[in-house]
């Protein structure tokens, strides 16, 4: 078991190091470097070169690479110079409200998605189960930002049930407060994701239903019921937790769409206001941090794992 | 927006079990007859036209592709010069679905877009596939260290966020088609390449693939002649699923206006003036409906083309 931790601690540093080499090297693909996608066209070549001195972009990149390192490790994430404002502190601003978009619109598209996905695999091949395959199907092929449109186009324009834009405000208590313009943004946000849910629960429960030990409680005289209950669904809703956490920072870019439709001020939108004013610092600083979520997720998800499930710490 | 599964959880977006129902392979009824052998393709063929939603969806597929690189030959239109004297026309009988915001028509529009959107996602698709399964072939057949650092570099990909990913390569690069392509087969082939790497390791202990190694063959022999043949299948329905994918996320960096740029469009791109106009007094829904129909229709019937590839393979090797 220790063996196993290490080796997987080690696996995530190594990937870590290889990311932030991605990551650095991605801000000196703009087009004539960063200082210049900052400063514009029509900036002067010594101007140029005095930020590149300033921002230390004219030194080596293994020394480059090592002093943003040593700033991330400070919790300097950067400095935004086109919002005046530090990477950090957009951050703490808009990531609680891009939670709460995404916090509601996994719940709301879990209490549909587990539910219905069970029901098919009971009901297999049957017209309920087709008429919901159908559902999911279209909610892969839809992509999200013209479920957004759709649903605005029905419910805000023809039928003015719900306001047509996203709450608006600065603090989560504000945009909590507008609980009727939060509606529109949580479904589209669940819709596509209720898509992934059922569709997984499906075949899982499925796959679970003709295991040795389903086989062997049947024997034993389990009702139906108690197979189901017991056997299917339990072990279904462990792979949902697991590919849940796997997930989240993946769930949390998503986002960006419904945000960026809805006009939903969270860190979706900042980040794609970013990368309209090509400002690398947000974009460097978002995707830093989304990325070692990510792999952090990874690492507890495969500690958990092994944690549960001895065949894996062995293998 | 496609939500790719994350990795090893699923093939494809669609994964599922085999049919309960499905008889046990080689459970024979009847006498045996000893049947001409018939080709892999032929099989798999035949197990695919058995699939009626299947072949209706290559019917979808083969009329979209008519309509939009037959269309133009019939339906003239300029999607080039801006006609400020007809925007947003609503639909009439010389302009069957309407005019844009700056006076495109927009059926000859949605021929267009369509072009941008199955080329680049074709393209992109191919590109994605090839870089991944030589990759991933290659790293699984060496293994060891070298599969080590391989993997952990796929690893590092794949764990920054796609969205964020392209956003920033299609700030960085100067979006056109061919950028297009490249920046969605960029993260695209990191998932292709773990995929086949898996693949890869469980064919190469095969005794036909040790053979090969016992009489002294070279292992890029055992990889091309051997390997990658045995993978054909999981090859291509990854690369299926993988049209539908790049389509959808052209469509979405369009829709925020970093995909192709104008004249030029794509389905995607041509949804990106939508919301404004939905909510201005007058409701301009043929700006909305026909590239976004165009978009499911052509993504539904791609993934139920990939879902019946993969039976049509994983048949074959049952029957085998």
């Amino acid at each position: 078991m220790i063996g196993y931790l290490l080796r997987r601690i080690v696996q995530a540093v190594i990937v870590l190091f290889f990311v932030t080499v991605i990551v650095l090297a991605l801000v000196h693909l703009f087009p004539g470097g960063p200082i210049r996608a900052l400063l514009g066209p029509r900036a002067t070549t010594a101007q140029v070169a005095h930020y590149n001195h300033l921002y230390g972009f004219d030194q080596p990149f293994y020394i480059q690479y090592i002093k943003w390192v040593g700033q991330l490790l400070h919790g300097n994430l950067g400095f935004s110079p086109k919002l005046n404002q530090s990477v950090a502190s957009l951050i703490g601003q808009d990531l609680p409200k891009t939670i709460v978009l995404v916090a509601l619109g996994t719940i709301v598209s879990l209490l549909f998605g587990i539910p219905l996905g069970m029901y098919q695999a009971v009901k297999r091949y049957t017209v309920g189960d087709y008429v919901l395959t159908g559902v999911s199907f279209l909610g892969y092929a839809t992509p999200t930002f013209f479920v957004g449109l759709l649903l605005v186009e029905w419910f805000a324009v023809d039928a003015h049930v719900f306001p047509p834009f996203a709450p608006q405000g600065t603090t989560v208590g504000q945009v909590l407060s507008q609980p009727r313009a939060l509606v529109l943004p949580v479904i589209s946000y669940a819709f596509v994701l209720y898509a992934l849910w059922s569709r997984f629960m499906r075949s899982s429960v499925m796959d679970n239903l003709v295991q040795d030990y389903v086989r062997t409680a049947r024997a034993k005289g389990a009702t139906e019921r108690r197979v189901l209950w017991g056997h299917g669904v339990r072990n279904s809703l462990i792979s949902i937790g697991t590919l849940l956490g796997l997930s989240l920072p993946t769930l949390v870019a998503g986002a960006i769409f419904i945000e960026v439709v809805f006009n939903y001020p969270g860190m979706g939108l900042a980040f794609y206001n970013a990368a309209l004013n090509v400002d690398y610092q947000t974009l460097l600083g978002f995707t830093v941090l989304a990325t070692v979520a990510t792999i952090l997720g990874n690492l507890l998800a495969d500690v958990g794992y092994a944690v549960l499930d001895p065949r894996v710490r062995y293998s | 927006m496609a939500i790719i599964p994350p990795p090893g959880t699923e093939s494809g977006p669609l994964a599922e079990p085999p049919p309960l129902t499905e008889e046990a392979p080689g459970a024979a009824v009847g006498p045996l007859v000893a049947a001409k052998p018939r080709s892999m393709l032929r099989r798999g063929w035949e197990v695919f036209a058995e699939n009626k939603l299947a072949l209706a969806s290559l019917g979808v597929i083969v009329l979209i592709v008519l309509f939009c690189f037959l269309g133009p030959v019939f339906y003239h239109t300029d999607q080039v010069h801006t006609n400020l004297t007809q925007t947003l026309c609503p639909p009439s009988s010389s302009h069957p679905l309407g005019c844009d915001n700056v006076g495109y028509d927009q059926l000859g529009r949605l021929m267009v877009g369509g072009q941008t959107s199955l080329e680049v996602g074709v393209a992109a698709a191919i590109v994605a596939v090839l870089v991944g399964t030589l990759y991933g072939a290659i790293s699984g057949f060496i293994g060891g260290p070298v599969d080590a650092f391989l993997m952990r570099m796929v690893d590092a990909g794949l764990s920054i966020p796609y969205v964020m990913l392209v956003i920033i390569l299609s700030v960085v690069f100067h979006p056109n088609p061919v950028t297009m392509i490249f920046i969605i087969a960029a993260f695209y082939w990191l998932g292709v390449s773990r995929l086949i790497r898996g693949e890869t390791l469980t064919l190469r202990t095969r005794e036909y693939v040790q053979a090969v190694k016992v009489i002294g063959g070279r292992r890029d022999r055992a990889v091309t002649r051997h390997v990658l043949p045995n993978a054909a299948g999981t090859i291509i329905v990854q690369a299926t699923f993988a049209v539908a994918d790049s389509i959808i996320i052209l469509a979405s960096l369009g829709f925020l206006g970093l995909g192709v740029q104008p004249p030029a469009t794509d389905w995607g791109s041509m949804l990106s003036g939508g919301l404004t106009y939905l909510q201005s007094s007058q409701n301009y829904w043929w700006l909305i409906y026909p590239p976004g129909i165009a978009i499911i229709l052509t993504c539904i019937a791609v993934n139920f083309i990939g879902d019946a590839l993969r039976d049509a393979f994983e048949t074959r090797l049952q029957r085998r």
